[in-house]
């Protein structure tokens, strides 16, 4: 096949599939049939991505209308394509903020529900899917249904975190969470190693609602998994003023990098300033929630700087009773095998919710930006051997090379995912390129 | 503003509604499904600064014969309008009307003939209250005679004249014609169709519209590189086009 004439879809880490999206505004009417719904496409890996070119793939973006929103309880009805971006906009003005947040406000509460993202706050309030009130959904019979954690509960705890393969997501309830200011108050903190980070990260859980750190992945020894420590609350009224924050003006990527801009000098060079540039020990400041919550998004398109090779992200919780010693022993493994990255994020997580597949566990969750090389599955494969012995898991949102056998075993909740699929789709019509290669859908 | 607008539910539509919502203008919605409004409707309403409940009526541009009890509709919801906005039409490929001779009926008889007597009915009620605004949304397809749209685009150069026409004829009585020309748009219309360089979006369009109808312009070419575009086109020989597959 020729990849100049034959039109492709990718994910995030841009690695294309053959496949065409279709679009329009009445999804209701799109997904009949469909195999797959994709939203924005920020998923990294095959997850959005077709199993096979001639796949219908419905793209829920234009099915984006607000359906109710009640100012008394904060509750929010919309189509399964509104935005966070559009959702911060219109909302967080009138003192209301999404009640998860994943790291970039392009996604669809579509895809806030298929992936069932978590944020900063995990710790406190866990997953986006613990937030949501109801669901209306085309079922892989093309019938529609509407479920809640109390309405078809198999339906829905198999929907959130379920990769959009128990049927399309068409609309989405949840509640809004009161923000008593438009700023958010930030304590940050260098921390010269590993073991102060998981320190600091424990001491921070109870006294924030938000933290979250970057690490400088390619420094070890003994300053290795050196990084910034952050951590938040929103700022009360009194203390942020009356100013609003400014509208962010986002830069786009304009061309591809060359593979190689990201490397080994580059980074270093990057992840030394970023570290410095905190300057004194600690600081506290006022932040605008963009810049907070939403760094990357400052540049659109910056997948673009790992050039056309394209790249995948690795992410994986390690649970609590591995203790801080796996924690470091990861760290260990991953500056050793890793390539440069500058996208190195450590967060701690509150307990397991509902969902089947959702990702998140009691534990320390690590994410780090890895360009496609030859190495990659070799690299892939050596994390997650170390993660399966840990007793923890993969982020299906972010994954394009875990093995089959691999996610079994790291995936204890499968059957009963897989009990639901075989109950609301045993003719698997649902699928994706990342159920081909990790459930063993036929192509 | 107090704004009717058919086609208000979708596409660049959609997008103009939004804005004048979000800005806190009136808005009244025309379109042909009930779901459809009910739900853009909530949408506008939810995004109005004061959460102005946002009316709506059923007008289908193939059924003239409901277009005055649906301007009636609008203007009781508004207490008398003072803008009219249309983006609604009906595109295929020329391939596809080729053929589809009924399919081509349809759209010339739409684009053409039943948005006319739409903007008759609007005049004339726009004028009784002494001018507004009305926009149009005609296409940069009806600038020139050319293979790709020859059926669409000459059901877009005689709105284009009409709307020329009516500006000329009633702007000294206060009414503002805008005579929308988009070049490409990522809309559903276009869903499927490989976008050329310059391809705008929704939202985009939309706020040149909003923009040009506040400053009472007569014309607008958006993305506004189309305005250079179509100059070229516009000036080249016979010769030249019989060539092109442009």
């Amino acid at each position: 096949m020729n990849p100049r004439t034959t039109p492709t879809l990718s994910g995030w880490g841009r690695l294309p599939a053959p496949g065409v999206e279709k679009l329009s505004e009445d999804l209701e009417r799109l997904t009949r049939g469909a195999a797959l719904t994709r939203g924005l496409g920020r998923s990294y890996g095959d997850s959005s991505l077709p199993a096979k070119a001639d796949d219908l793939v419905a793209c829920s973006r234009m099915a984006d209308r607000i359906l109710g929103f009640d100012p008394e309880t904060g509750v929010l009805r919309a189509e399964a394509g509104f935005s966070l971006v559009e959702l911060n906009r219109l909302f967080m003005p009138r003192g209301w903020f999404s009640p998860v947040t994943p790291g970039t406000k392009f996604v669809t509460l579509g895809g806030m529900v298929a992936s069932d993202v978590h944020g900063k706050n995990h710790h406190v309030e866990g997953c986006f899917g613990a937030h949501v009130r109801s669901l209306r959904m085309r079922l892989a019979d093309d019938s529609i249904v509407d479920c809640g954690p109390e309405q078809e509960p198999e339906l829905f705890d198999a929907t959130v975190g379920g990769m959009g393969l128990t049927g399309h997501i068409l609309e989405v309830e949840f509640s809004l969470a009161r923000i008593p200011s438009r700023w958010i108050h930030m304590e940050s903190e260098r921390m010269p190693s590993i073991d102060e980070f998981l320190a600091g990260l424990g001491r921070a859980a109870p006294a924030f609602p938000m933290t979250m750190g970057w690490i400088d992945c390619l420094h070890r020894g003994r300053s290795m998994g050196r990084g910034i420590l952050m951590a938040g609350r929103w700022a009360e009224a009194s203390e942020a003023g009356e100013l609003a924050p400014r509208a962010a003006h986002p830069l786009t990527m304009p061309v591809d990098l060359p593979n190689l801009a990201i490397n080994d000098l580059t980074v270093a060079a990057f992840n030394a300033l970023y570290y410095w540039k905190h300057l004194r020990r600690r600081a506290t400041t006022l932040v605008a929630p963009d810049p907070f919550f939403y760094p990357l998004d400052a540049i659109l398109e910056w997948n673009r700087v790992y050039g056309p090779r394209g790249f995948t992200q690795y992410q994986c919780v390690i649970p609590r009773q591995a203790g801080a010693p796996a924690v470091r022993e990861f760290m260990d493994l991953l500056t050793k095998l890793g390539g440069a990255s500058p996208l190195c994020v450590i967060k701690d997580c509150g307990p397991e919710g509902r969902g089947m597949l959702s990702f998140p566990l009691e534990g320390t969750s690590i994410a780090v930006d890895m360009a496609v090389s030859p190495q990659i599955q070799s690299i892939v494969d050596r994390l997650n051997e170390f993660v399966i012995a840990a007793g923890g898991r993969i982020y299906l949102t972010k994954d394009r090379f875990t093995r089959p056998e691999h996610y079994r075993a790291m995936e204890p909740r499968l059957e009963r995912f897989l009990a639901a699929r075989e109950k609301y789709d045993p003719h698997r019509k649902l699928r994706s390129g990342q159920s081909v290669r990790l459930l063993g859908d036929v192509a | 503003m107090k704004a009717v607008i058919l086609g208000g539910t979708t596409g660049i539509g959609r997008a103009i509604a939004r804005r004048l919502a979000e800005r806190g203008d009136s808005v009244f919605l025309l379109a042909r499904e009930v779901d459809d409004l009910t739900r853009s409707a909530e949408d506008l309403t939810a995004r109005h600064p004061k959460r102005e409940p946002v009316g709506h009526a059923l007008c289908d541009l193939e059924r003239p014969e409901g277009f005055a009890a649906a301007l009636d509709a609008a203007d009781a919801a508004l207490g008398g309008f003072d803008a009219v906005i249309v983006t609604a039409g009906l595109f295929a490929t020329q391939d596809a009307l080729e053929a589809d001779i009924e399919f081509t009926r349809r759209l010339v008889t739409v684009n053409y003939a039943n948005t006319v007597v739409f903007c008759e009915h609007a005049r004339k009620r726009l004028l009784t209250r002494g001018g507004g605004r009305l926009a149009v949304f005609s296409s940069v397809a009806g600038d020139r005679g050319r293979k790709p749209v020859a059926i669409y685009g000459s059901s877009k150069a005689g709105l284009s004249v009409y709307l020329e026409a009516l500006d000329h004829k009633f702007h000294a009585q206060g009414l503002s014609v805008l005579c929308v020309k988009p070049g490409f748009v990522k809309t559903g219309m276009t869903a499927g169709l490989k976008p050329p360089p310059f391809a705008g979006d929704p939202e985009q369009v939309a706020r040149d519209v909003v923009r040009a109808m506040d400053r009472r312009r007569p014309m607008l070419y958006t993305p506004g590189m189309w305005a250079l575009v179509m100059l070229v086109i516009r000036w080249l020989p016979r010769f030249v086009m019989r060539k092109i597959n442009f």
